[in-house]
């Protein structure tokens, strides 16, 4: 970023290497890498048989893309349709009668490519909300009180490396038998899929906050103690500040764990979203099916990228050391 | 920790008579040859360390880093204590601000036994500790905040935050943020904070230690200025002889730990207000400064500076030393080697 031209004047003769040697490391380098992959993957792709045709290469791939993006606008445009339909069929029924019952009914196509994503985004933030909700308060706790900390430690090192696919079985029975109601607000799956993200993304953010308030400084809970500072004024004023940049450590790794712990959960409970976006190409097992998984899997990790920046991004408008490199 | 009420026993103890032998580790104390009480401190005294020892628990068993300190300040005293570099003076000061408990003895202000920290025992410690994600501004607002809250409206509080960062100079930064101040104007910050809780005894341990000399001298202006307007009673810890003896009303200095004590307290009779460019020619200021370097180098000589090659711990004291005392110093090193 040094070769950033804050002044807004031209860069005068003697920097214009140094523009150039920026500009070489920030767009160029990349770039070459960028092409050598995908070098690289159209010739190993060519030689890679399976049972299902040639492995995809970025050529497929893009095809695939194309085609998803078209069948996209295509059930969209049938949905615009079916709405009309009934709007006009009820208005009818209206003007003839006006205290007919009439019926909205939602459109019920298939979920595309893109709802799939739009699924998967929203459980993914909901159980990481939900997860923060909990760990941020919690590793407050345990990081200000040894003993709850000592409390906690064992049940934490238990838990924190179980397989979300071992919590899936009793996180589904423990939905469908606890979550009964008529008129559900949200689908089971969504919730089994929510308290899966939950269990395994919660540990990164609570074990960080924890360790972030406990090694604030010994002035600084020296300063609360001779102010005298009741505990809610500690922890915010010092407890939260202080392990602003621990706690973040923990958020941006429990959000990675949260997004990767969600396919898998999608795939293995059928539960609506990318991971069954995918689990559902390779059951159809069609010559286009690798292809169409092979976008998904970029698609999850570009997502998977974005959301860690929107996570950085956060960090740096929250944060109180705008000197810090965050990265 | 006793369960005895400890100023109860005090009072119990005066009424039956005992006389508390103050500075219970007098050793050749040329200034009180008795006692340190002059008949002034008796009838005023503010803050009371009796017979306070603390043991700390380490691996190897307790370590007692101080044994029996003994002392009395009256009210508006200014008390610099001085040692050699881990001989105590910290815990001195942390027993007071009531962030250690003694282990046997205590501290009695105003007749109350201090057992916890308070703000009325504000500290002003060596590296700032402000919080660096608050302004100079609110720094001294939370606070003040915490202790005129029931007694203060907002726009008092404003008014006093504001009166004391211009007590320290400092009104002119008030907005910015630790990071973007130098060391000096944090410092003044953090005695701002201080000064703003209106404290009955002002601690400070080595305020002024991570200065440069330049900027040294500027606080220690701005804290004599600040001292004849508010009087406070102070106890500062310091390892700078002319420091102490510019600032002070009494110099404690105390002996070498593990088991340290008070050694010698000196009264610094120089008049107010002290100039210390007058003052470095006077006479008396000379034999003050004189009294500490020869309690600290030749009472209680530290072991680091016996070893000639060994690593000298206190730079400033260490050059002053070889300024002033260059052949004295020499001889002892031969003597040691
Ligand atoms: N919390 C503690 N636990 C164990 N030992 C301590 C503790 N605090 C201080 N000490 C020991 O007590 C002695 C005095 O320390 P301190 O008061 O910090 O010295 P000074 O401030 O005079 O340099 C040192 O030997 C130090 O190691
Ligand atoms: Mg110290």
């Amino acid at each position: 970023m040094s070769t950033l031209n804050l002044s807004g004047r031209l860069p005068a003769r003697d920097e214009l290497p140094t523009l150039a040697a920026g500009m070489a490391r920030t767009l160029i380098v990349p770039l070459m890498g960028l092409l050598v992959f995908l070098f690289a993957w159209h010739i190993a792709a060519r030689n890679i048989d399976t049972s299902l045709g040639q492995f995809p290469g970025p050529v497929q791939v893009y095809e695939q893309s194309v085609n998803l993006i078209a069948e996209h606008n295509r059930e969209r445009t049938k949905e615009v349709a079916f709405i009309e339909r009934q709007e006009k069929r009820n208005a009818e029924k209206l003007a003839k009668d006006p205290s007919a019952e009439v019926r909205i009914r939602d459109y019920t196509g298939k979920p595309t490519f893109f709802d799939q994503i739009g699924t998967s985004l929203v459980t993914v933030m909901s159980g990481f909300v939900l997860a923060s909700l909990l760990a941020i308060p919690i590793g407050i706790l345990i990081g200000l009180n040894s003993t709850l900390y000592a409390a906690l430690n064992p049940l934490v090192q238990l838990f924190k490396p179980v397989s979300p696919l071992a919590w899936l079985p009793l996180v589904t029975m423990v939905v469908s038998a606890v979550y009964v109601s008529d008129d559900p607000l949200f689908a089971k799956s969504f919730l089994t899929s929510l308290f899966t993200v939950t269990l395994c993304c919660l540990w990164p953010t609570l074990i960080n906050t924890a360790v972030g308030v406990s090694g604030i400084s010994q002035d600084l809970k020296n300063v609360s103690k001779v102010l005298r500072l009741p505990f809610l004024t500690h922890v915010v004023k010092i407890a939260i500040p202080a392990s602003l940049p621990a706690m973040f450590t923990g958020l941006r790794l429990s959000l990675g764990i949260a997004w990767m712990v969600l396919i898998a959960a999608e795939m293995l409970a059928q539960n609506p979203g990318l991971g069954k976006f995918v689990w559902d190409e390779f059951q159809n097992g069609s010559s286009d099916s690798l292809g169409r998984i092979m976008v998904a899997v970029l698609v999850i990790g570009l997502i998977g990228f974005l959301l860690d920046r929107a996570m950085l991004a956060l960090q740096k408008a929250i944060s109180w050391d705008k000197n810090a490199v965050l990265r | 920790m006793a369960s005895y009420s400890f100023s109860e026993l005090v009072k119990g103890a005066t009424l039956n008579g005992v006389r508390f032998i103050v500075c219970g580790h007098l050793q050749n104390n040329r200034m009180h040859p008795q006692t340190s009480t002059s008949p002034k401190e008796q009838v005023m005294t503010h803050l009371e360390l009796t017979g306070v020892s603390i043991d700390f628990p380490t691996p190897k068993g307790a370590f007692r880093a101080l044994d029996n300190v003994n002392l009395k300040i009256a009210k508006g005293e200014f008390i610099s204590l001085i040692g050699h570099s881990g001989c105590g003076k910290s815990t001195v000061l942390n027993i007071v601000a009531g962030l250690y408990q003694a282990t046997t003895g205590g501290v009695v202000l105003d007749g109350k036994e201090v057992r916890e920290p308070g703000p009325e025992r504000a500290v002003v410690f060596q590296n700032h500790s402000l919080l660096p994600w608050l302004s100079a501004y609110e720094n001294v607002e939370l606070a003040v905040r915490q202790v005129f809250r029931r007694t203060k409206s907002k726009a008092e509080m404003r008014d006093w935050i504001e009166h004391n960062l211009a007590l320290v100079h400092m009104d002119h930064a008030m907005h910015k943020r630790p990071d973007e101040i130098s060391g000096g104007m944090k410092q003044r910050v953090g005695i701002a904070r201080a000064l703003a809780m209106e404290p009955k005894v002002l601690l400070m341990d080595e305020p002024f230690g991570a200065l440069d000399a330049l900027t040294r001298a500027h606080l220690q202006d701005s804290l004599m200025e600040i001292q004849t307007t508010l009087n406070n009673t102070v106890i500062m810890i310091t390892h700078d002889v002319d420091e102490a003896v510019l600032l002070s009303d009494r110099i404690v200095m105390m002996t070498n730990g593990p088991a340290a004590s008070v050694g010698e307290i000196l009264d610094i009779e120089l008049e107010r207000p002290r100039d210390r460019i007058a003052l470095a020619d006077d006479t008396r200021y000379n034999h003050y400064r004189h009294e500490v370097l020869s309690f600290l180098y030749e009472k209680q000589r530290h072991p680091a500076t016996d070893e000639a090659a060994g690593p000298v711990k206190k730079p400033e004291v260490a050059q002053d030393l070889q300024d002033r005392n260059t052949a004295k110093a020499e001889s002892k090193a031969a003597e040691a080697a």
